[in-house]
């Protein structure tokens, strides 16, 4: 319902009383900004939190190997595992509706030479899927296909800063390097969030790597990307039983972790997921705090404007005003004004937030910090909710005292 | 117009109570110019107050325009107020941060007359009471007088068919009474109810009834030499 005369009246008392109404407003203002900047910053930790893991695949796990340090069925500590083909093809058997990606991983060091410019890159040899687990984003080129690995070409795709190293401002896409002796055709250039590491570096196809380099089967890592489909849950249980087939399989003492382990990006997701669930938690609860205590602040001020007004509103209802109508002038007025200095207080928020911006990341691990727009829209209801209360409670009060105690009050 | 019988009130103080009005009866027509008189105490500031609908009463009958006052629940006693009733007080009780007009124009909003016609009303009544020129004053610009005659531009602006009154020369001197009085015999000469309440002889006077309170009781009700006159 808009009754102009209703907001004509409203406008006209805040304005003649404007110290009163200031007051109100900045406890509840102060209160939204306190919740604001709370939220965003915790929003901006989150940002840096699933930065950190930006490098790689959200749901990639890797098998590693290393030596054994515990004795197994006769066989002696300190034997020395490998990943062959073999073991490559069994888990992507084993477990093929669980897997999305999977990538064997060589790790080589070559030099690499182009005419006079040369330098020592890491290279990995590795399958196409590498691509999507490392998040590796093609910017000239393509990626390594089944293709290449069918007739182990020499082909390589080099990172965005190999490529600077040693064809500057020159095209490299096409051209032939020398990487340790062997001539290689570079297919595409990369770039990749992870930094600088992982674009100074370059990707060859495993089979390749195993034919020239010993000429064996033998794998460095296994990489995969679990099914998205899978619960954070189910993921890291897949994890495990992945872990206790390959042990039981190379002959591995069932709790012998230095000798292989499974690293399963389920399990940080999930301790990430949960500490910043408990951030939340907290932050809502301190937030919440906040607001009552503003909520309550501007009640107490209103219960002080009613008693200061008591006196107008007995003349108001001597004159012929209902109840309803006083209590809806306090309440619209409260809101109006809860409104008002909740907005003024949520866009100082917003705006000292933008200000932050990505100065706290380096120091603080606050990255981008803000507020979405369902909090934005949750604060908004509450605002208004906590004017309605603030308002309707004294003012309720103030309208049913019989208005010849209301004249008399001074 | 007004009808009270054997009205009592009495105000709990503690555990006790005050008997303040002891069995009233009274009748005034229509067009009467009625004055009461009494010590403070007397019980005439809460007679006004009942017969205002500010107050309710414990025991009698109390009929306004015809209307039995009985159970009245606050919406209605106001639209009551509102529709029959204007009020002029000892200390005027005007809204500091209303100018004269709007003062005046309140009542006519709680009629819901729209903004532009109540000015326009109200802004006639003001011109009434020989105060256009003040119209977009505060009340603090004002003096007691000029106040008094903007409350009374208040009472009247909804045609009431009573204006009460409750001493409302009392914080007034000696010309600014006779001019504030002289606007109620006004009033009353175009035919309408005035109910004053006073301690003050001279003012009691110039009605034409006087009706003398004492202890919550009528101790005599007379009609004044003014009223002969006529």
């Amino acid at each position: 319902m808009f009754d102009l005369d209703r907001w004509r009246e409203i406008f006209q008392s805040i304005n003649k009383n404007r110290l009163r109404s200031v007051m109100s407003g900045f406890t509840v203002a102060f209160a939204i900004l306190l919740f604001t900047l709370l939220f965003g910053i915790v929003s901006g930790l989150s940002n840096s939190f699933k930065g950190a893991f930006a490098d790689d695949a959200q749901n990639s796990m890797r098998v590693r190997v290393w030596k054994t340090s515990k004795p197994f069925k006769g066989l002696q500590t300190g034997r020395r595992i490998q990943l062959r083909n073999d073991d490559y093809n069994y888990v992507a058997d084993e477990y093929a509706n669980k897997i999305q990606y999977q990538s064997a991983r060589i790790y080589k060091n070559f030099t690499i030479k182009y005419k006079n410019e040369a330098s020592t890159y890491n290279v990995r040899a590795v399958n196409p899927d590498h691509q999507f687990l490392e998040k590796t984003i093609i910017d000239e080129g393509r990626f390594l296909n089944e293709r290449d690995l069918r007739e182990k070409s020499k082909s390589i795709v080099i990172g965005r800063l190999v490529k600077e190293d040693l064809f500057g401002e020159r095209p490299a896409l096409g051209k032939r390097v020398n990487v340790n002796g062997s001539s290689y055709l570079v297919i595409g250039i990369f770039s990749d969030e992870g930094g600088d590491n992982e674009e100074r570096m370059a990707y060859i196809p495993v089979t390749t790597a195993q034919m020239m380099y010993g000429n064996n089967d033998y794998i460095s890592q296994i990489v995969l990307g679990y099914n998205p489909n899978l619960s954070l849950d189910r993921a890291i249980a897949f994890g495990n039983q992945m872990e206790r087939d390959l042990r039981k399989k190379l002959n591995i003492h069932p709790d012998d972790q230095s000798a292989l382990s499974v690293r399963n990006m389920a399990e940080a997701n999930k301790g990430v997921g949960q500490f910043m669930g408990i951030l939340y938690a907290i932050v809502i609860l301190i937030g919440s705090g906040t607001l009552v205590a503003g909520i309550i602040g501007i009640s107490n001020i209103m219960i002080f404007v009613i008693k200061e007004r008591t006196k107008e509103f007995g003349i108001r209802k001597a004159l012929g005003a209902v109840p309803s109508s006083i209590v809806g002038m306090v309440v619209q007025e409260s809101v109006l004004i809860t409104t008002i200095a909740g907005y003024l207080g949520l866009s100082l928020g917003t705006y000292i937030l933008t200000l932050i911006g990505d100065s706290l990341e380096e120091d603080y691990f606050i990255k981008d910090p803000s507020v979405s727009p369902g909090i934005v829209i949750g604060a908004t209801i509450v605002l208004i909710l906590s004017g309605l209360i603030a308002g309707y409670v004294p003012a309720k009060r103030a309208a049913n005292i019989k208005p010849i105690e209301a004249l008399r009050a001074d | 117009m007004i009808k009270i019988e054997q009205l009592h009130k009495s105000y709990p103080i503690g555990k006790d109570s005050l008997h303040v009005l002891k069995g009233i009866d009274l009748h005034i027509k229509e067009g009467e110019f009625v004055s009461i008189m009494g010590s403070s105490g007397s019980g005439k500031s809460t007679l006004l107050n009942i017969v205002g609908l500010l107050d309710v009463h414990d025991e009698g009958n109390y009929y306004l325009n015809g209307q039995l006052i009985k159970d009245m629940n606050e919406k209605k006693a106001a639209q009551l107020r509102n529709k029959f009733l204007g009020f002029v007080f000892q200390s005027f009780n005007l809204i500091s941060y209303k100018t004269a007009l709007e003062n005046v124009a309140l009542p006519l909003y709680y009629k819901g007359i729209n903004r532009k016609e109540r000015l326009k009303i109200a802004l006639d009544y003001l011109d009434q009471v020989e105060l256009k020129d003040w119209a977009n004053h505060l009340p603090n610009e004002l003096s007691g007088g000029q106040k008094q005659r903007v409350a009374i531009a208040r009472a009247l602006v909804t045609k009431p068919k009573v204006v009460l009154a409750d001493e409302p020369t009392g914080a007034l001197d000696s010309t600014t009474t006779d001019s504030v009085m002289d606007l109620l015999k006004d009033i009353n000469d175009k035919g309408m109810t005035v109910f004053v309440i006073t301690h003050e002889e001279e003012v009691a006077a110039q009605t034409k009834r006087i009706v003398r309170l004492k202890d919550g009781v009528i101790i005599s009700d007379e009609l004044t030499k003014a009223a002969k006159a006529v």
